[in-house]
């Protein structure tokens, strides 16, 4: 019986705390939760299950603050994805996830399988995913490691992504020095579902049997999990086998076998083996049904010869579902996998009385409540302290103005963070399944709804500096600048995931930085009303006591009714008017301009106005669907000069403009500041009238600044000519930024 | 004119194919498994792209040898259409239908994007329905798409006007610039001798919708349909 022979070698001392990453005080309480000291796999059992990436113990108590309900939510936080009604008898489902620390130890696969994993999460749904997204941050690619880790990283989201058939439409890449030894991996992935056929993971009903499908179990991955909840040190190389393999092509199989019992309603619950793989899936689905769960290792089909209890039930091998169906339907869900040539094996049943039971070779290995592994881990409300920020000492007058604007702005374009990222999507089939309708590089992804005359657009967004300067602050303008990109598309946002990427909680200055991210965070979605439907919190980004930059990455979704009305960023014709909506303002602080030409991170990021930025953005769509805008831009990193460049290098023929400002603002602040809450659109001369009509009745500023056409990217101030640069020119120095680091020279 | 899509393990084109005959061009359609036997009385046989066996050991190596393609094989020798896009006309190389093989793209990345490519050959079952010269906009989305014949095989090819589409600029000139994954010839897509089996890399069911992006690869299959 478990428990009662302890062999002296499974006595567990401090060594083995720590190996596993619990506390003494945590130890004390699986004592006495389960009424007897644990034995090793049992041990081993919480640990993946109290660590921090699956307890989410350091974050559950701030993330409460979070808007969480709507009426179109279908599901919100705490299955495996989000879901959303979209009508016709459809729903959305969608979720982010983090793949860090894999990705720093092991590139391609750590992001392969990142990727693996969100794609489950979203067919174990029963929706078939058909968009992915990833948030992305890099050290600087001067330094080989980084450009090693990027490269790894993009390769391993393309390979598998591809295999899988389905499309990476969008996402964001930033470079900073924080990330140089902690990468970050987010991805996203959506999927659609007919809304009364949803699966979720449950148990449900004694006797009932469970499945094992997908690939064999091995050793790899074992405590990715708690992996994930720690700091890297010195040593991380032998962290390697820490890190899962995947094989896309297996997951593919799995994909189409477990939408295929699905549709023929084979089964009563499914849950996807992801971090801490079988002990979580079985744990999970019986917490949320009440139920206990009985397995016998000895039927688990494995790939490696005498793997231990410990090692099966802590494996990360990808690829394997659980799932557990009537009796009576076992066969036949055999004969499904069977057809997709899948392993489809009956390992135990669901039983009465909450306890995971697990056999291996007749014996009893594990015995607990899984109310103890679930639902009674212990959550912290951490001390938290002023969030670690740079003294905010930032006087614009030290700034010298540029000699020459034009360079200026060049410097801009071929920064990384700015620059083209081509090299990067390239690499991702974003087409395939047919319904991409906007190519990657424009403010949002749109995807058309097939049978129907809907589209839907995302956007990942957050700019992490402006979090670092100022966490609430740069929460909230995360917020709103994904909700700005889909407004410039003509998308209303319904609904948002998000994605937290921090250092180390136990240190309060780290825990002050979350406490006002979550608070921004929950204040923006609270002001557009779109709720949260899940995410991910990604803690323990560091490495030798440096963290990365608070990092926030928000997936927004939103809806646009008639895909035909979609608006792209780039300028259409000669001749048509340039229009700012919003207004221009001299803030500098935390800009991209100030980090490229004085190589200074400083200053209180752009003050963000929700009740501005929602005037804006509706005035925005409410053009769109009026029909009147040719061109939407939102202005973010680089301010209004990259975003009228950018609207130049989107046109069709590389469409050039001129510009003329008036503000009495500094010239620099005005072409290069990250104010707020201002998209740029270009109409036709006919249409002026009626949308400076419609933005004086909405009480939004809206002024012409120019025209598009010519050849050059033309801006004057006051009659002061700042910039004209060829758009060729302009366009090469954006777009050869980033392969100019990967070329063989 | 009736359809048939193949189905691998791993086919990811299927759907769209099947979308782009069947909802898009109008022609009944039908799914073909590839463990079955059956070609249930289809016109034409198309095999789409994606990563059938996941790419395992080379391209369509494996899927080459599915039960269904012995009837695929018998089909062609009978003169009947066969359509390999993509990964399905890596199938085609690897069955021996067609001759060549496929390398890694020149620049060793996965490439999607969209390209243009120029009739070669407008007296084909599969172009008649264009003008020799004329350029379509159609995108690729490979990470083998680089091919390969060795020279006589190459002069044959060429002697017998086997080439359909070349890369090609929007003008139509041939370029190294043009040709992104490094094609012998810029060979884009090309028929047996017989001219009832083609293979092109591009993706024409992704150029059938005007809101996609282009709908030049209607060309290709409006020259199939009009063939019965």
């Amino acid at each position: 019986m478990a428990g009662a022979a302890q062999r002296k070698d499974d006595m567990i001392d401090k060594k083995i705390l720590d190996n596993h990453n619990l506390t003494q005080d945590e130890y004390a309480l699986i004592v006495s939760l389960i009424g007897r000291e644990p034995n090793l796999t049992e041990l081993g059992i919480f640990s993946a299950m109290w660590s921090e990436h699956c307890s989410y113990k350091s974050s559950k108590f701030y993330l409460q603050k979070l808007p969480t309900k709507g009426k179109h939510v279908i599901q919100g936080p705490g299955e495996n994805a989000g879901i959303i009604d979209i009508g016709g008898g459809l729903a959305i489902v969608f979720k982010i996830e983090s793949h860090n620390h894999p990705s720093f130890i092991e590139p391609f696969q750590g992001a392969a399988t990142g990727v693996g994993g969100i794609l489950r999460d979203i067919f174990t749904m029963g929706a078939r995913p058909i968009a992915i997204m990833d948030s992305l941050r890099f050290g600087p690619l001067t330094l080989p490691k980084n450009k090693s880790i990027m490269d790894g990283v993009i390769a391993g989201i393309s390979s598998y992504g591809n295999s899988m058939g389905v499309p990476t439409v969008g996402g964001d890449v930033y470079f900073n020095d924080c990330y140089s030894l902690n990468p970050l991996v987010n991805v996203f992935c959506l999927g659609v579902a007919k809304k009364d056929k949803i699966f979720y993971a449950k148990t449900e009903g004694v006797g009932n049997s469970v499945l094992y499908v997908g690939s064999k179990t091995g050793r790899d991955g074992i405590h990715g999990a708690t992996m994930a909840s720690a700091e890297f040190g010195k040593e991380t190389e032998h962290k390697r086998p820490n890190v899962q393999v995947g094989d896309p092509f297996k997951e593919k199989l799995l994909l189409e076998a477990c939408l295929e019992v699905m549709a023929k309603e084979l089964i009563v619950g499914i849950q996807d083996m992801g971090a801490a793989g079988l002990t979580c899936s079985t744990s999970e689905m019986a917490a949320k049904s009440g139920t206990g769960l009985e397995i016998d290792l000895d039927l688990v089909p494995q790939r490696e010869e005498g793997m231990n209890p410990y090692e099966i039930m802590l494996s990360e091998s990808q690829e394997r579902m659980l799932i557990v169906t009537k009796k009576e339907k076992v066969k036949d869900v055999q004969d499904v996998f069977a057809k997709w040539d899948l392993d489809a094996v009956e390992i135990g049943k669901v039983t009465e009385g909450g306890k995971l039971k697990v056999w291996f070779k007749g014996e009893t290995v594990v015995d607990i409540p899984v109310a103890a592994i679930i639902d009674l881990c212990p959550v912290y409300k951490r001390e938290y302290n002023e969030p670690a920020r740079p003294k905010q000492e930032f006087l614009l007058n030290k700034y010298p103005l540029p000699r020459d604007y034009g360079k200026a702005l060049l410097k801009l374009l071929s920064s990384p963070t700015i620059s083209d990222k081509e090299w990067v999507y390239r690499q991702y089939d974003h087409q395939v399944l047919t319904n991409t309708m906007l190519l990657p590089g424009a403010d949002a992804s749109v995807l058309r709804i097939k049978d129907t005359k809907k589209a839907v657009a995302m956007k990942l967004d957050g700019n992490s500096l402006y979090t670092y300067l100022d966490p609430k602050s740069g929460a909230i303008a995360a917020v709103a600048e994904a909700c700005r990109n889909l407004a410039c598309v003509g998308a209303r946002p319904i609904g948002v995931t998000n994605c937290l990427n921090f250092g180390n909680p136990e240190k309060p200055e780290i825990m002050g930085q979350f406490k006002e991210v979550t608070e921004g965070m929950a204040e923006a979605c609270n002001a557009f009303a779109i709720p949260v439907t899940g995410g991910n919190v990604s803690f323990y980004n560091d490495t030798e006591g440096i963290s990365i930059y608070p990092t926030p990455v928000l997936g927004v979704v939103g809806l646009i009714k008639d895909y035909a009305k979609a608006v792209t960023p780039g300028f259409k014709k000669e001749g048509h008017a340039i229009v700012l909506l919003g207004e221009n303002k001299e803030e500098l602080g935390g800009s991209e301009y100030l980090k490229v030409s004085f190589t200074e991170e400083k200053g209180t990021p752009p003050a963000i106005d929700l009740k501005t930025e929602k005037a804006v953005q509706e005035l925005c769509l409410r053009a769109i669907e009026a029909g009147l805008i040719q061109s939407a831009h939102d202005i973010s990193e680089g301010g209004l000069a990259v975003c009228l460049a950018e609207g130049c290098f989107f046109s069709r023929d590389k469409i050039g403009c001129r510009i003329d400002l008036k503000d009495e603002l500094r010239p620099d602040a005005l072409l290069f500041s990250e104010a707020q809450s201002r998209i740029v659109v270009s109409v036709q001369a006919s249409k002026m009238k009626t949308l400076l009509e419609l933005a004086k009745k909405r009480k939004v500023p809206a002024t012409m600044i120019g025209r598009s056409g010519g050849k050059n990217i033309q801006v004057t101030h006051r009659g002061k000519k700042l910039i004209s640069v060829p758009v060729k020119q302009a366009f090469k120095a954006w777009k050869d930024a980033i392969p100019d680091f990967f070329r063989i020279k | 004119m009736k359809f048939g899509v193949v189905v691998f393990p791993g086919s990811n084109c299927d759907f769209d194919t099947f979308h782009a005959l069947k909802d898009v061009v109008g022609q009944p359609t039908t799914y073909l498994w590839h463990k079955d036997h059956d070609l249930k009385g289809v016109d034409c046989v198309v095999l789409p792209g994606g990563f059938s066996y996941g790419d395992y050991l080379r391209s369509g190596a494996i899927a080459r040898f599915s039960p269904l393609m012995r009837e695929v094989r018998e089909f062609a020798d009978r003169g009947g259409l066969v359509l390999g896009i993509c990964n399905g006309f890596q199938v085609l190389l690897e069955l021996g239908l067609l001759p060549g093989a496929m390398l890694r793209n020149k620049n060793l990345k996965f490439l999607c994007q969209f390209v243009h490519i120029r009739i070669e050959n407008d007296r084909t079952s599969f172009s008649h329905r264009g003008k020799k010269g004329q350029v379509l906009k159609i995108p690729i989305a490979h990470f083998d798409g680089n091919y390969y014949a060795p020279p006589e095989v190459l002069q044959d090819i060429e002697k017998n006007k086997q080439v359909i589409f070349r890369y090609a600029d929007e003008k139509g000139r041939l370029s190294e610039q043009a040709n992104v994954n490094g094609s012998l010839d810029c060979i884009a897509g090309l028929m047996n001798r017989r001219g009832n089996v083609m293979g092109m890399m591009p993706h024409p069911e992704r150029a059938s919708e005007a809101l996609l992006g282009s709908e030049d690869g209607l060309v290709i299959f409006k020259s199939m349909i009009a063939r019965q």
